[in-house]
């Protein structure tokens, strides 16, 4: 007869308390953006950054969990964004072409992690990395080519359902105004909006529950040594082909969510490298192997493309009488400075700042 | 009764020839010695049972079935458990991850965490901490504990002394004695104190082949032939 274990809790580190601590201030801000910060650009990020944390942690299930290192990440992504934006524009604005679109999505992530996983997860990293950026770089080629499908390099606009409009009152007084609650209007901007955040919580959700399961910890095994998993019971090629399909399908579902929120998507916004890139960083500067990381990274990246330039300015106009300050500090230069605050971040936190925080405080 | 068989297996490390038409008998119950010298081919052999080398020829039989062309992890699910000489336990993770990760359901059965905690009290202790922290000697108790949490039939181990301070050593012995009153363990070991105290059967192999096979109590009492074979002294 088998039982679950009576254990003690293991103690948590103080470090690991902050970096708990901060992904829940994240949560609640996020939560509360729009009516935090009530100008159209803040939700945009804030939207941004939602999705981005989800597209993270999947690549961090994979990369961080798994120890799998894979190009087509944004891939996947692109399939539910396209997936979604094909079946918005040809069966129209509802939630039925929203579950095709997502469906279809999925199943080609899917076929397609399953048949890169089975065909080469047993050949070494270094390989397998370049058959994902092969198969990337194949997939950018197709959505390029097959304009009629995909809108080409303009992609595609659509419509969303009709709640996710601006226009739409989702919340009315007795004159048939919109309800406005601390100043913002209940309408189909903030219904999209919780559509985005409620949907990404959910999904990073699941995600914890994996990595916190018991296939969670075969994983971590499979990370540090493929050989002694194998040893103890593990088929690791299943289990490597099972995590690969599972983060391609929630790349697949943030890509949908995203191309909801959007009424857009080119091959810019959903299957750029610039995009897998993001990724990485965002994995590297938050913390590999902790899903709190992602959160970490992703509030951190997006801020930075989105305000840096802004910041810079304004410092650049603050010390327009130092010499070289403002030619150092120009907006122009902020992917310069992007890259300088990237590896000082790398060098004072080798193991991303959710990682190394969070052995800050633990004792041997 | 035979547990396991090994039947003329011959293994190869790249392009060099280690095992030799190595059989071998391991009866049910009890503790088996393998015995040699450095690089004589006594982890290939254990290697070989778990499928992380595959012997080009010969078979490998393990209770009446074939293993030939079985997956490693198909042959740990036979009821085999491996304790490598490196120890094998995951670094990153906790112990009680190390030990999760050989039930077969995610869950422990009380009694045997029980028994396990009573042999290896320093598991216990160190329940939450990451195994990369722990001594030598509490990674190979943790090892062994990894191999016994849930029943096996046979349990494969790598030199489990080696290097460890001589209190751990007659611990870990203790250890086997009770385990392998209910799981037949076949054990390399170049100990031939901790061997000689432990072990029913023994064989000796020797350039990668088998060059002895016997009782224990008998290779204990033949001083000649162990210096022969072991280069060893009576002491």
């Amino acid at each position: 007869m088998t039982h679950a274990p009576s254990l003690a809790s293991p103690k948590q580190t103080w470090g690991a308390l902050t970096v708990k601590l901060l992904v829940l201030l994240v949560a609640a801000l996020l939560l509360f953006a729009p009516f935090l910060f009530q100008d159209t650009r803040s939700i945009e990020v804030a939207a941004r950054i939602c999705v981005f944390i989800v597209l993270v942690a999947s690549y961090d299930v994979l990369i961080g969990y798994t120890g799998i290192v894979s190009f087509a990440h944004t891939m996947f992504f692109g399939f539910g964004a396209y997936g979604a934006a094909i079946a918005l524009r040809t069966m129209g604005p509802g939630w039925d072409a929203i579950a095709l679109g997502a469906s279809v999505g999925c199943v080609i992530s899917i076929v397609v992690a399953a048949a890169i996983g089975l065909l080469s997860l047993r050949v070494k990293a270094i390989f397998f990395a370049m058959i994902t950026l092969a198969a990337a770089s194949v997939v950018m080629v197709l959505a390029s080519q097959l304009s009629q499908i995909t809108g080409g390099e303009d992609g595609i606009t659509y419509k969303t359902p009709a709640v996710f409009k601006t226009a739409y009152k989702l919340l009315v007084d007795d004159h048939g105004k919109v309800v406005r609650w601390f100043g913002v209007k209940i309408n189909g901007k903030l219904a999209a909006y919780y559509f985005v955040y409620a949907s990404c919580f959910a999904l990073f959700l699941v995600m914890l529950r994996l990595v916190g399961s018991p296939i969670g910890t075969v994983l971590k095994a499979i990370r540090e040594n493929e050989a002694r998993a194998e040893a103890i019971g593990y088929r690791v090629v299943a289990y490597r082909t099972f995590v690969f399909c599972f983060s391609a399908v929630v790349a697949s579902l943030a890509g949908t969510i995203y191309a909801i929120w959007l009424k857009y998507t080119g091959p810019k916004t959903a299957l750029s490298f610039t995009i897998m890139i993001d990724i990485l960083l965002m994995v590297v500067i938050g913390g590999m192997g902790t899903m709190w990381g992602a959160v970490i990274g992703a509030v951190l990246l997006v801020l930075a493309q989105y305000y840096l330039r802004d910041l810079m300015g304004s410092a650049a106009e603050a010390l327009v009488n130092v010499p070289l300050a403002p030619q150092v500090l120009a907006p122009d230069r902020w992917l310069f400075w992007l890259g300088i605050i990237f590896i000082l971040l790398v060098y004072n936190f080798p193991k991303g700042i959710a990682g190394t925080l969070a052995d800050k405080g633990a004792s041997r | 009764m035979s547990l396991l068989s090994l039947n003329a297996i011959e293994t190869a490390i790249g392009q060099y020839a280690v095992l030799h038409q190595v059989s071998l008998e391991v009866c049910e119950g009890g503790v088996f010695v393998l015995l040699g010298r450095n690089g004589a081919g006594k982890t290939t052999t254990l290697r070989s049972i778990m499928g992380l080398w595959r012997p080009s020829a010969g078979s490998v039989v393990f209770q009446g079935q074939d293993m030939r062309g079985l997956h490693t992890a198909e042959i740990a699910r036979l009821g085999i458990a491996y304790v490598p000489e490196s120890m094998g336990i995951f670094g990153g993770l906790t112990v009680e991850e190390n030990l999760i990760l050989a039930t077969r359901n995610g869950r422990f059965d009380q009694e045997r965490l029980k028994r396990i905690w009573q042999l290896f009290p320093a598991l216990e202790r160190f329940w939450s901490k990451q195994a990369w922290s722990l001594s030598g000697g509490q990674k190979q108790m943790l090892s062994v504990a990894r191999a016994i949490i849930e029943p096996r039939k046979l349990i494969l181990v790598d030199e489990p002394t080696k290097g460890l301070a001589p209190a751990i050593v007659d611990a870990m012995m203790e250890a086997f004695r009770d385990i392998s009153q209910t799981t037949t363990i076949l054990l390399v070991e170049q100990n031939f104190e901790f061997a000689k105290s432990l072990g029913r059967d023994m064989a000796v192999i020797e350039d990668g082949r088998v060059v002895h096979t016997g009782s224990m109590a008998d290779f204990a009492r033949d001083t000649a032939l162990q210096n022969r074979l072991l280069s060893l002294s009576a002491s």
